[in-house]
């Protein structure tokens, strides 16, 4: 059996060859999450893009963005709706307003991607130690 | 409002028919089964992930052709009652070469009756795998932030 020192290169190598080519990789690599299809997506949209700008640069409420761009509020929370899908944004109650923020680390996408490896994996589990005898051990 | 501490951890349980003993060998013997291949490392597909029992052991997916690819590494065993091993897989399901990025998950058997066990498995410290995002979040409004991701994300769409 290979020393842990080297497994590494396996799958080292997979993380060089990887899908995740030109601009993308580096930096910015680090940026896509598992929902990178849906983010590409949502800020696909320019004015989707202009609201994830602003947010980018301080957490604002529905008023103020409607406030700064050329649409209407309620076209200012549907765009809001999209990006939040997408696990790009995240919303917090502060008083009467509602405050949009850049999800600043796609914590949310992980937990989400992890919830549904680890109940996929107990599911099975649970088949596995109820199916099997003591013999199949 | 939920804390940073509960944003950063998943919990998940199950309960199952078996006794604890039972409960936690069946975890460590069949991972091999347990595991959703979805998510594979290597080259090739996976022919078997391996869970080596013991505290300091490797937890690691060999490919068809041989190659391995290892991916956590055992902290706790304590039959039948807990363990815990490091996840090293960052969040774009790459390996995560740097220790200091690894996540953990604990597994804990928790008899309810002498046939009947609650499995709880919780995945925690998962910002360190966004660990040095800090960084770069002070960056964002320079021209090498976010305006510059957001033409790279442009770009792929065209």
């Amino acid at each position: 059996m290979s020393a842990p020192e080297d497994l590494v290169p396996d799958c080292a190598q997979r993380y060089l060859s990887s899908g995740f080519t030109g601009a993308l990789v580096s930096a910015s690599l680090r940026l896509v999450t598992a929902y990178a299809v849906h983010q590409l997506d949502a800020l696909g949209d320019p004015t989707r893009r202009a609201i994830f700008e602003r947010l980018v640069t301080r957490p604002r409420a529905v008023g103020e963005l409607a406030g700064e761009l050329p649409i209407s509020r309620p076209a200012v929370s549907q765009h809001l709706k999209v990006l939040k899908s997408a696990g790009l944004v995240i919303d917090e109650a502060i008083g009467t307003r509602r405050v949009y923020r850049v999800d600043p680390d796609g914590l949310a996408a992980l937990r989400a991607e992890l919830d549904r490896y680890w109940t996929t994996a107990l599911a099975t589990y649970k088949q596995l130690v109820e199916h099997t005898t003591q013999e199949d051990l | 409002m939920t804390t940073r501490a509960q944003q950063t951890a998943i919990r998940t349980e199950i309960v199952v028919e078996a006794p604890a003993e039972r409960a936690f060998q069946v975890f460590v013997d069949q991972f091999d089964k347990i595991k959703p291949r979805e998510h594979n490392m290597l080259q090739v597909d996976v022919a078997e992930s391996i869970f080596e029992a013991h505290a300091g052991g490797r937890i690691y997916d060999r490919g068809i052709d041989g190659s391995e690819c290892q991916w956590a590494r055992v902290l706790v065993y304590e039959p039948p009652t807990r363990m815990v091993f490091t996840w090293e897989i960052s969040p774009h399901w790459q390996l995560e070469t740097d220790p200091a990025r690894a996540s953990e998950v604990e597994v804990r058997f928790v008899p309810e009756t002498p046939q009947r066990t609650r499995v709880e498995l919780e995945h925690r410290h998962l910002d360190r795998h966004l660990d040095g995002w800090e960084g770069l979040r002070e960056g964002v409004a320079g021209p090498d932030g976010w305006p510059l991701y957001l033409q790279r994300y442009a770009d792929q769409l065209r």
